[in-house]
């Protein structure tokens, strides 16, 4: 009988699989809290940044009150003007008949209105529209997805995209016909 | 005016075309039977009235109580509500939020509930159009399970390592050597006591 053969003391005793299963365990254990970490960093990452306000406009499909369905990429080639708003909203109240003004001025000439109803409801949405004869396509924002990636932190809030989808200007607050005209006209040479 | 003066001048209005000055004593009869008929009309009338006013009344009471009865209570309304939060209003349940945004959406909760619908297909209504963040109990699916996961288990396994820490310590700590320690002290003391109340005898 060899050396080989004859059970050492040392194998009989089951320890590296135990201290293996063990430190698994902890990694395990390490990872998850880690992943934990990183999903409330990422958080509260997203909350500190503002409205996007360069490079790429996020892609979004904007099904209107009227059941068209508009998405930004067939956009593409005209300057969009994006506007959020809510029919709560008193200063929506205030810029809706100069966007409306814009929309007219504007419109064979390229440039799109498109208006997004945040968190509201359609009765009101839609008397609303009614009451400042609103002609540009509208819809509400479903499920507050257009919103969040434009990121935006209240109503009204108009973004311009160019004719190639990037992100021009970001207006946070009430806008008027000759302040968003100052920034089409260049876009549209 | 009173009952005499009106059964007078009932008489003095149908007198001529009864042409009593002829009939004699028939026309005694014709008069009181034309009172009696005007009495019993006016009988009519006035029970008519009351019975108009009563009918009004009822009215009156009633149909507020009807209206009531039809649509759902405040209760109701809110009784959804407050499992809805409003984006607009972090924080805020919906059934206390008094912003004009938090005022539309109960009306529309209203309006699901006169058409019928249940308390989840309201809740699933305002998912669809405002998205999960509205729920006031994040719903179980997707990345939400971890809402509902994490804080019970981080509980049992923060449990189970102080149950773990607990165990090793009493484990290491030698329970007997506390009395071996403190017997020899009290000896030494009594020994000391001793030596010093031998010194003063």
């Amino acid at each position: 009988m060899t050396n080989e053969t004859l059970p050492s003391p040392q194998a009989a005793v089951p320890e590296p699989t135990v201290s293996l299963q063990r430190r698994l365990g902890q990694i395990a254990a390490w990872a998850i809290l880690f992943a934990l970490l990183v999903m409330i960093a990422v958080q509260l990452y997203r909350r500190t940044l503002g409205q996007v306000s360069s490079g790429s406009a996020p892609g979004f499909t904007l099904t209107t009150f009227d059941g068209q369905e508009i998405s930004l990429e067939s956009l593409r080639g005209q300057v969009v003007v994006v506007n959020f708003w809510a029919s709560w909203c008193k200063p929506c109240e205030k810029e809706a008949p100069e966007l409306e003004a814009f929309y007219r001025a504007y419109k064979d000439r390229g440039v799109v209105v498109l208006g997004v109803d945040y968190v509201d409801t359609e009765t009101e949405a839609r008397a609303y529209l009614k009451k400042f004869g609103i002609t540009y396509p509208n819809g509400p924002d479903l499920g507050t997805r257009i919103s969040q990636s434009f990121r935006i932190k209240g109503v009204p809030e108009t973004f311009v995209i160019d004719r190639n989808g990037q992100l021009v200007k970001t207006i946070i607050g009430e806008t008027t016909q000759d302040k968003l005209a100052v920034i089409v006209e260049p876009l549209l040479k | 005016m009173t009952e005499k003066q009106l059964s007078a001048d009932r008489e003095t209005l149908f007198a001529p075309q009864l042409n009593c000055g002829a009939a004699g004593g028939s026309c005694t009869a014709a008069r009181t039977f034309v009172i009696a008929t005007t009495n019993y009309n006016l009988d009519l009338l006035r029970l008519a009235v009351a019975f108009l006013l009563l009918t009004v009344y009822c009215l009156l009471v009633t149909i507020p109580a009807l209206a009531q009865d039809d649509g759902p209570t405040d209760d109701e309304v809110n009784a959804v509500a407050k499992q809805l939060y409003c984006p607009v209003c972090e924080n805020t349940p919906l059934d206390v939020c008094p912003t004009q945004a938090c005022a539309q959406w109960r009306a529309t909760i209203r309006e699901k509930l006169e058409a019928g619908w249940t308390e989840q297909q309201i809740k699933d209504y305002f998912v669809e159009q405002y998205g999960e963040r509205v729920l006031a109990q994040p719903s179980t699916r997707g990345l939400n399970i971890l809402v509902w996961i994490l804080p019970p288990l981080v509980f049992l396994v923060g449990a189970l390592f102080l149950a773990r820490y607990l165990r090793a310590v009493s484990a290491r700590r030698p329970a007997p050597a506390k009395a071996a320690t403190s017997e020899p002290a009290e000896d030494d003391l009594a020994a000391q006591l001793e030596k010093e109340l031998a010194k003063r005898r």
